[in-house]
């Protein structure tokens, strides 16, 4: 009877149908890595993982340098980071009304949120790892922060923007000068924002692999010395999983579970702190 | 007209000229405001009200496009001086705000967050200063137990009185009230007034509202304006029962706005 | 009253917001400092093989570090091809979810599935490039390869692109895991964007008796235009820049191959397998250069995908 709306209905039909395929198609990726991540990687979890060096192939061996030497140095990134990028986001967000500096900043700094890892990885090279003469864990922890500083500024500036400006007009009304009207007040009515954005770039270097290939390189042995060359686990998985022997695959799976609950973990309580303690308004 | 009007004034606002950008918000605006009187503020949305109270502490220096012309006189020195100290201006002259503006801390802090500014206090005169404060506001027997709380956890009206006992824990000379009730529900709009009548026996106060009950019953002096200029201003008895100009009548009598 | 202000203690204030402003400014000024100090150190590494190669590099073929001859075109060619997969795959498919998650999914399913895609993107590239060499490329290897030869082989002028061994390695498969890479980027840009188009808009289509596919085609869709390409632009970038993913299943083979079922090389992952192995200046310098001309690719691309998105969020408010 109606030839145009059957017609209309069966394409409007089609392409719903195909819209929730590409739905599954995404999760199916998700669910597989998942899965076998868990497959693999749990075989490899012991107290050894947690206990032991690296090994050289065909012995036993865990994690133990690797673990510590990431967590050295995402610890020391966050560390470095993390100042600049607030302090940097507090200018876009709260200075930045007029001039060049402020929409200039805010574009570089979303470029520099995508770049690519590896490249960060290079400039570390050129400027600490060539001058010192040779790799080392405080090259990669500075490679990690230059990660860190353009999440943690575009989080900052998105979550000061959220405070109403009643509030920063009420404790200048006090007579409040404006650097005690942003530390005591505009800061601490964003801290769960700013906070989320921490655990945001935490997870993000959780997993960079590429920045610290030519920076802090690998160690096979412990190493608390953060100026010598550092194991961690990306670039452990990494060696290990491109090797020939199976034992290193196998270690290899458990590193690559660990590094993914890690960041999954961040992410998940990165949104919890984010919903729980941001005020709706 | 208010030459004789006002024997003391707190403030004198002399050829006052306001922009936003290109947009002239306050046309040669001139008044006396007296001291230690209720001065209300009223006239539809927009037409520069708010704008005229912002003025008195320069909150409207927070927005690099927005600037004012001509002179302000708080006991006799000019506050739109270049010169002039702002965050002294602002711990001179008050401001309670449309919206309750509690800080993200605790009721306590709130208050001591404001004193701390500029006097150094013991530990014991500080906790007088608070309990001072919230009494003078009439929050004291509702709080008084729960001062570690943050001031969030409180009601509106609540909160709307924190931030009246915040402003005159500091001990300004000039309290500005913009719309403090709008937000709010009859009973504690009921309380505020109350609070702004027993405030005027040691502060100069204004307001500004756009509740005309509000501004006769709680003031002593009305000022009324349209589209940026002022169009009268007299004892709130006389704006209310015998207006000289027929711009305020209409409005009084709700023919407009 | 007075003597809580001292002139002393009012100019202490009036210098300390000074200083803070300053500080801060001094900080927001490092950011930009970082782009131009990366720009710069990149351009002085690579300035050896600059001077030995000139522009020759770019399109030569040849990478010998016995007698010290080196090109870009095989990463470059590599980086593209991968990429150009990536983003006919990823594009589709990524339109697809953000429709389902913005018009389709019921309420209570939105934020779970909006969730786990932002986890699909949060998911650090190693574990995409392990997964993709132990697990995926054998099957795909075993399963998808064979009819890809034996189908697409077949087809007049494409075919060469598809015929090769099937050994599971290659420009195709690195292309296949960079699109799930890319897919949840640019879903989530979609999906964002296409948010942002007022309610009342799509009701009165749907008020003419639009179906939900020509709602989302003929209104949506044109007006988040300028947003839904930069979200493509920006999943580009991330594509181009990739590494672990890439190096993983790429092959690491410095031969300009026609087919991309065979191996081959990206600049990123030419960067990690062999910068820490480079012996020589000139070797070194090469890499350096590879690395300065994929950042300066990104840069490009980013810097559109962020004008794009600017232009829409500026045509909104002019709307609004």
């Amino acid at each position: 009877m109606f030839p145009i709306y059957t017609r209309r209905r069966l394409i409007n039909g089609f392409n719903l149908t195909i819209s929730l395929l590409t739905m599954a198609f995404g999760l199916f990726w998700l669910i597989w890595i998942l899965f076998t991540l868990f497959k693999y990687g749990f075989g490899g979890i012991s107290m050894d993982l947690f206990t032991k060096m690296t090994p050289p192939p065909g012995s036993d061996g865990g994690l133990l340098n690797a673990i510590a030497g990431s967590l050295a140095m995402t610890v020391a990134a966050t560390l470095i980071g993390t100042p600049v990028g607030i302090l940097a986001g507090t200018y876009l967000a709260e200075f930045g009304g007029r001039g060049w500096l402020a929409p200039t900043t805010r574009f570089i700094n979303d470029i520099l949120l995508s770049a690519p890892s590896i490249v960060i990885g290079l400039f570390i090279y050129e400027i600490y790892v060539v001058k010192v003469g040779h790799f080392a864990g405080w090259g990669g922890a500075f490679a990690l922060a230059l990660i860190v500083i353009p999440v943690v500024v575009r989080t900052t500036e998105d979550m000061l923007k959220l405070v109403p400006n009643s509030l920063r007009e009420a404790a200048a009304a006090l007579g409040a000068p404006r650097w005690k009207v942003i530390t005591l007040v505009t800061w601490r009515a964003s801290k769960a924002g700013m906070m989320t954005g921490i655990l945001l770039a935490v997870a993000r270097i959780s997993g960079e692999t590429a920045p610290l290939l030519f920076t802090a390189l690998n160690n096979q042995f412990w190493s608390s010395n953060m100026n010598q060359p550092m194991a961690n686990l990306p670039v452990v998985v990494f060696q290990f999983a491109m090797s020939p022997y199976d034992d290193w695959h196998k270690l290899a799976w458990a590193g690559a579970l660990l590094i993914t609950l890690g960041v999954l973990g961040l992410n998940i309580l990165a949104r919890v702190v984010f919903r729980q303690k941001m005020p709706s308004n | 007209m208010d030459g004789q009007l006002i024997q003391n004034p707190k403030i004198q606002v002399r050829n006052l000229n306001f922009y936003y950008g290109k947009f002239h918000g306050l046309k040669n605006v001139s008044l006396n405001i007296p001291e230690k009187k209720v001065t209300a503020f009223i006239g539809p949305s927009g037409c520069g009200k708010s704008t005229l109270l912002r003025t008195f502490n320069r909150m409207y220096d927070l927005y690099p496009a927005q600037r004012a012309e001509g002179e302000i006189l708080l006991d006799g020195q000019n506050i739109l001086d270049s010169k002039q100290d702002l965050n002294k201006l602002r711990a001179k002259v008050g401001m309670v705000f449309q919206k309750p503006t509690p800080f993200p801390m605790s009721i306590y802090d709130n208050i001591a967050f404001g004193v701390k500014l500029y006097e150094r206090l013991s530990k014991r005169e500080m906790d007088e200063r608070v309990e001072w404060a919230l009494k003078k506001a009439a929050l004291w027997n509702e709080v008084k137990d729960i001062l570690g709380r943050s001031g969030n956890s409180l009601s509106g009206g609540q909160q709307q009185r924190l931030c009246i006992a915040r402003g005159i824990a500091v001990k300004p000379e000039v309290v500005l009230l913009d719309e403090p009730a709008s937000a709010l529900d009859p009973i504690s709009t009921a309380k505020i007034e109350e609070l702004i009548n027993e405030l005027k026996e040691e502060y100069t106060i204004v307001i500004v509202t756009h509740n005309m009950q509000q501004a006769a019953r709680a003031s002593d002096y009305t000022a009324f304006m349209y589209l940026g200029e002022l169009i009268e201003f007299d004892k709130t008895d006389t704006i209310f029962v015998k207006p000289s100009k027929k711009q305020t009548e209409d409005y009084i009598t709700g023919r407009f706005g | 009253m007075s003597k809580f202000f001292s002139d002393a203690r009012l100019k202490r204030q009036r210098w300390l917001d000074l200083l803070f402003q300053n500080v801060t400014l001094l900080f927001a000024f490092i950011v930009l400092a970082l782009l131009a100090g990366i720009l710069i150190s990149l351009f002085v590494g690579a300035l050896p093989a600059i001077k030995a190669f000139g522009f020759k590099f770019l399109v030569s073929d040849a990478w010998n570090p016995v007698t010290d001859e080196f090109g870009a075109l095989v990463p470059i060619v590599g980086t593209l091809a991968t990429s150009i997969v990536a983003l006919l795959i990823g594009i589709p498919v990524s339109f697809g979810i953000a429709l389902f998650l913005t018009e389709l999914s019921p309420r209570w399913l939105k934020r779970p599935l909006g969730t786990a895609i932002e986890l699909l993107a949060g998911i650090p590239s190693i574990i995409y490039g392990m997964w993709g060499l132990f697990v995926f490329a054998p099957v795909f290897a075993d399963h998808v390869e064979p009819w890809i030869n034996d189908h697409l082989g077949a087809l007049p002028l494409v075919g060469g692109l598809f015929q090769g061994p099937p050994m599971g390695i290659g420009v195709l498969t690195a292309g296949i895991i960079l699109a799930i890479m890319v897919i949840p980027f640019i879903a989530s840009v979609m999906r964002d964007v296409f948010e942002v188009v007022p309610g009342v808009l799509k009701e009165s289509a749907y008020g003419l008796g639009a179906t939900t596919w020509e709602v989302v085609w003929n209104i949506v869709l044109p007006y988040t235009k300028a947003g839904v390409v930069g979200g493509i632009m920006l999943g580009l970038g991330r594509a181009l820049g990739e590494t672990m993913a890439v190096t993983f299943v790429i092959g690491n083979a410095h031969e300009l191959q026609k087919s991309l079922l065979m191996p081959g090389n990206s600049i990123a992952s030419a960067l990690a397998n062999e910068f820490t192995e480079a012996v020589g200046d000139l070797y070194t310098s090469a890499l350096i250069e590879l690395g300065l001309i994929l950042f300066v690719i990104t840069f490009i691309v980013l810097s559109l995908s962020k004008l794009l998105l600017m232009q829409l969020r500026k045509s909104e408010g002019r709307q609004s």
